[in-house]
């Protein structure tokens, strides 16, 4: 093959090209290590989580601050969730972590609700109050349920009543 | 020696001399380029042993055959050259393969040849520019680049007009006389065969016979005379 | 009754395995030959930009063109939902985990595949070939190796770029033409897809293909019969083999990686 520097140009450039929309699809659609830096080690005690998984993301007042490292059940069986949080963020010890959905069929992630203890949660300790995760068709369930108790009271009332 | 199961030739024994000018010589089909090919190490014969200076290339692996493979240059009936690679590339692809020139040396060598087969400013052409008779020529210089022991030939006068083959003859036996390399040429040109050839051998349908040229000529051996003499036109 | 039919059905078997076998030989010769020096830089380049540079044209319309039919046909379906601000996540869904390298593969094949195909069985009828190996050259270092390891890395490249195209042609067509707002569309894209389990997965597939099809039109060009009529045999053969390989490790991947 002749050398040819256009030809080397052309290649060039079409890798470039190829490596930026690998970096943008990972970046920026993929959500790769766009969030802040880790080390603030902080852990929850749920009843139920959910549909949580691990690299979650952590919210305060709507912004990202860290995400879902790891999640097991400790000896009461209810669910641990250990978050790996940016280490600016200051948490008062009544902070409130709960599970939420992002939309109502989307994925879950932790919202921390922050209290007013000047006493700061450090790295390693447990949040102060957990607010467990809402399930769609239990509540569905109720519902129903509920419908069902209201008819039947009223009908008793009905019947009662002369 | 077998394709598949269609046999080349069977229990086929012979020699070449050393420096010297040899001529394979047969009908299509009788086997000619595959004895060629054998010897190169290019195919592997069903049975037997092929000597190549001492050393027995039926037995060896390919990675042993590249060691042999330095003492032998092959000239290929279409050239075989590099289409994407310039007359010079294509020259200096096994010199710089074998990595011990500079490029300088290279140079050197590279134009040495081109100037020993007859050709001049050639150098930036591509084979798909080149006549047949260049082609060829460039094949060769390509073939003997290495300096090796024995050249083998497949047929270097297809394609060629009677004053181009003449030509191609004359260098030939130009380059055996002036360095003594073992040539095998394989061809089915009687004419030619008979002026440069110091031996030939004649593969015929059952059996091979082998001689030189005058011998064979004379041969008392009907079907020897009658193929050498069948093409005795212009002698 | 004639049951000679047992018989071509085993030859055709043992002949499928035995070529298996031939290819997995060709692929150990590879591998062990590809630290040996030279480098070939120089041979690897020009096949980037034979097989990646050459592609971009068919990458980037068919892209734009299979985003803009996903994007239609994803808004007919979300529309009887009205969950059409979701088309975003539709779209990149289908094309970063399935379409892009999928395709992507099989428009290489086709392209790439059979014009290296084509060009080494040239090579094996012309003797060039056999010139290398009388020049102590060996032939699989020489041509085989920068073709495959070109096709390897191209392969990812040309995905992204396929799939980067569709979710602009879903643009296109979603916010452009069908009225889904535009910040919608891409916040639904961003929201939905993940590195590790999406993106990560689909340019592991591009690779994983590019080894394949980098590997098949190689091997079948090598191994062509010295013939027009071999050179394009392998050529065709090229092709199928390879689309279907591709289809069935697609299935094996998406199978295993849990996506």
């Amino acid at each position: 093959m002749r050398r040819s520097p256009v030809r080397d140009f052309l290649v060039g450039c079409f890798v470039l090209v190829g490596i930026a929309a690998i970096a943008y699809l990972s970046l920026r659609v993929g959500g790769l290590a766009s969030g802040p830096p880790g080390g603030f080690t902080v852990y929850a005690t749920f009843d139920e989580i959910g549909g949580l998984k691990p690299r979650a993301a952590v919210v305060v007042s709507g912004v990202k601050v860290g995400q879902v490292k790891s999640i097991a059940l400790d000896k009461t069986y209810r669910a641990r969730v250990e978050m790996d949080l940016d280490p600016h963020v200051q948490l008062p010890v009544d902070t409130s972590a709960s599970i939420v959905t992002s939309g109502v069929l989307g994925d879950r992630y932790i919202q921390l609700q922050l209290g007013g203890d000047p006493e700061l949660v450090k790295n390693g300790e447990e949040v102060g109050f957990t607010e467990s995760a809402v399930i769609l068709e239990r509540m569905i369930g109720k519902f129903i349920h509920n419908v069902g108790v209201d008819k039947g009271e009223k009908t008793d009332k009905k019947e009662e009543s002369p | 020696m077998a394709f598949g199961r269609r046999p080349v030739f069977q229990d086929l024994s012979c020699r070449f001399p050393r420096s010297r000018v040899s001529v394979i010589l047969g009908g299509s089909g009788s086997g000619k380029s595959t004895m060629l090919r054998l010897i190169g190490g290019l195919v592997g014969p069903t049975g037997g042993r092929i000597l190549v200076d001492g050393d027995d290339v039926a037995a060896m692996s390919e990675r042993e055959l590249f060691q042999v493979r330095r003492k032998l240059g092959m000239m290929f009936q279409g050239g075989a050259l590099l289409d994407s690679l310039s007359v010079y590339d294509n020259l200096a692809l096994p010199l710089r393969e074998q990595g011990e020139l500079s490029e300088a040396e290279i140079a050197d060598e590279v134009h040495d040849r081109i100037r020993a087969v007859g050709l001049d400013d050639v150098d930036a052409l591509l084979p798909g520019q080149l006549s047949g008779g260049m082609v060829k020529r460039v094949a060769l210089a390509r073939a003997i680049i290495r300096r090796p022991v024995i050249l083998l030939v497949d047929e270097p006068f297809s394609g060629l007009d009677p004053i181009s083959t003449r030509r191609i003859e004359t260098l030939l036996v130009d380059v055996n006389r002036r360095s003594g390399i073992t040539m095998l040429i394989v061809s089915h040109d009687v004419p030619s065969t008979m002026r440069m050839a110091d031996w030939i051998t004649l593969l015929l349908p059952h059996r091979a016979v082998e001689g030189e040229p005058h011998a064979l000529a004379t041969s008392g051996e009907s079907d020897v005379r009658e193929f050498l003499g069948a093409t005795q036109g212009a002698a | 009754m004639s049951v000679a039919w047992v018989q071509d059905l085993g030859a055709i078997a043992l002949g499928f395995v035995s070529d298996l076998g031939r290819f997995g030989g060709f692929t150990a010769h590879l591998a062990r030959v590809t630290f040996a020096p030279p480098l070939r830089l120089r041979a690897f380049v020009d096949e980037v930009y034979k097989l990646g540079v050459l592609s971009i044209i068919i990458i980037t319309v068919c892209g734009l063109a299979v985003g803009m039919v996903l994007g239609l046909q994803g808004y007919n379906t979300l529309a009887r939902f009205g969950a059409t601000n979701s088309l975003g996540a539709v779209v990149g869904l289908s094309l970063i985990r399935e379409l892009g390298p999928v395709l992507t593969a099989l428009l290489a094949t086709g392209r790439a595949g059979s014009a290296t195909a084509a060009e080494i069985g040239t090579m094996v009828a012309t003797e060039q070939l056999d010139g290398l190996r009388m020049m102590s050259v060996d032939p699989v270092h020489y041509v085989v190796m920068p073709r495959t390891y070109a096709m390897i890395v191209v392969m990812p490249l040309l995905s992204a770029m396929f799939i980067v195209m569709g979710l602009f042609g879903g643009y296109l067509v979603g916010a452009g033409l069908m009225g889904v707002d535009g910040g919608a569309y891409l916040s639904s894209i961003e929201s939905s897809i993940d590195f590790y389990d999406d993106v990560l997965g689909s340019l592991l597939k591009a690779l994983v293909f590019g080894v394949l099809v980098g590997l098949i039109a190689t091997y079948r060009g090598y191994t062509s019969a010295p013939t027009s009529a071999g050179v394009s045999a392998s050529t065709t053969s090229t092709v199928v083999v390879g689309s279907v390989t591709i289809l069935l490790v697609d299935y094996v991947i998406t199978a295993l990686w849990g996506v």
